[in-house]
């Protein structure tokens, strides 16, 4: 079976470390916040439009026009937030003070380059902070669909879409599996429960290997 | 000679066609939405913009793309917009999409008296042609210039007669930095206090780059997405 989106951000948690300032970009990783236990009360998060010490979305009545996460959500902050401008913000990130981003992609490659900001001729929305992230971040995990909703693979030998950064990602979690990227090839670590290593490899257009302490993903 | 003017459309008098404008605000947070009503009333066009996005169709800088206003925008991400989409693909806007970041820096490069600056964000990416690359111990970083406007348009919570501005949470984002960068900075204000109301220790922006400023009226301050917790 393959991990649904709750899942795949269910096993990032697992990456995260209590006193990690963490950057989650919108999508599946937005998800990774509600994974982070109790065992890691120290975990801090960061919003790149101005905000450490990210909380939950509020109730009704503390609804903040003037409180946003970089996904233009209304949010709420927690005993210990931080306002601050967006150069600041950016100080924080590509000056390497994020311990980890965790980011959605269209494609990733073996040499750990990423695309996830432009289909050209189709979708023009910008790279907002994505590239910023992946070029100061000390640690970068993508968050994706291991394929496209044509079936084709998503990690790939060389990105065929506009690189959002290079040699910027150390790790990808897939609905099948999680993969990290090193010598120029990806290397299946854990596979979805009930997936077997060759299912993923064979959903994996780059070069590709099975690790020898490749395990099998268990959720309770 | 106070700062002070009465409305927006008195604190944009001077701004004209073609300039170049930069604005505050990280999506519909933090945007000058009165100075933005002036700027649509008076009609001025072909206007460079720079802000962190366009707005969405009906409000914020969507309201200028309505009225074409705009010929060029500096933005990091416009997704919400989708008639700049339109007239972006049809050829009628031209736009120069800015890593966030390296926009923040620009704006704070520009108002700090920093022609350019080398950046690692961009290297290897479309961001990156036709601009300067260069080593530094062992990493490849590009050269990104710093950016001026002729007018700045800033939003903030509350400010006093001298300019001094305090922002609030999260409407703070790219507006100090626009502040510094414009050659005329034009502040609106919640709250407008005499000096001294605002203790000099919580100030965000120092008056001294703030030429013009007012009390702003009728704020809708948007939301954009409204999520909400049980209970």
């Amino acid at each position: 079976m393959a991990l649904d989106r709750n899942q795949i951000a269910q096993r990032i948690s697992k990456e995260v470390k209590n006193g990690y300032y963490v950057n989650l970009g919108i999508g599946i990783p937005t998800l990774v916040a509600n994974f982070i236990g109790d065992d890691k009360k120290d975990v801090v998060l960061q919003s790149e439009n101005g905000l450490l010490g990210m909380g939950p979305f509020p109730t009704k009545d503390n609804v903040d026009a003037d409180l946003i996460n970089a996904g233009k959500q209304t949010i709420s902050t927690v005993p210990g937030s931080v306002f601050f401008s967006s150069a600041e913000s950016f100080a924080m990130i590509r000056g390497g003070h994020v311990n980890l981003t965790v980011l959605g992609a269209m494609q990733v490659d073996i040499t750990g380059s990423i695309a996830n900001w432009m289909i050209p001729g189709k979708m023009v929305k910008g790279m907002g902070g994505a590239m910023d992230l992946v070029a100061g971040a000390q640690n970068v995990i993508v968050a994706m669909k291991h394929t496209d909703k044509k079936g084709n693979s998503k990690l790939l030998t060389k990105c065929n879409l506009p690189l959002t950064g290079v040699n910027c990602i150390n790790k990808v979690v897939t609905d099948m599996g999680v993969l990290n990227i090193k010598d120029s090839q990806f290397e299946i670590i854990e596979v979805a429960p009930g997936l077997n290593p060759e299912d993923v490899l064979a959903a994996t257009e780059g070069q590709c290997v099975i690790h020898s302490d490749c395990t099998e993903m268990t959720f309770n | 000679m106070s700062k002070v003017v009465s409305n927006a459309m008195e604190a944009c008098e001077g701004v004209e066609s073609s300039m170049t404008l930069l604005l505050g605000g990280f999506g519909l947070c933090g945007i000058p939405e009165n100075s933005i009503a002036a700027l649509k009333e008076m009609g001025v066009k072909n206007l460079t913009c720079v802000s962190n996005n366009a707005g969405v169709d009906d409000f914020g800088l969507g309201l200028l793309l309505q009225s074409r206003q705009i010929k060029k925008m500096i933005s990091s991400y416009v997704g919400e917009n989708a008639l700049f989409e339109k007239q972006y693909l049809d050829g009628d806007l031209d736009v120069e999409l800015t890593p966030q970041g390296t926009l923040a820096e620009r704006l704070r490069a520009g108002g700090a008296g920093i022609p350019a600056f080398y950046t690692p964000t961009g290297v290897g990416t479309m961001v990156a042609e036709g601009k300067e690359e260069r080593e530094f111990d062992g990493r490849k970083y590009i050269l990104e210039k710093g950016i001026k406007g002729d007018f700045a348009f800033v939003k903030a919570w509350k400010g006093d007669t001298l300019g001094n501005l305090v922002f609030k949470k999260t409407a703070r984002n790219f507006n100090p930095m626009v502040a510094t960068a414009g050659k005329i900075t034009v502040a609106e204000v919640e709250e407008l206090v005499e000096p001294g109301v605002l203790k000099p220790d919580e100030i965000h922006t120092p008056g001294i780059y703030v030429q013009r400023i007012f009390q702003g009226s009728n704020y809708e301050k948007r939301i954009e997405q409204l999520t909400l917790s049980e209970g």
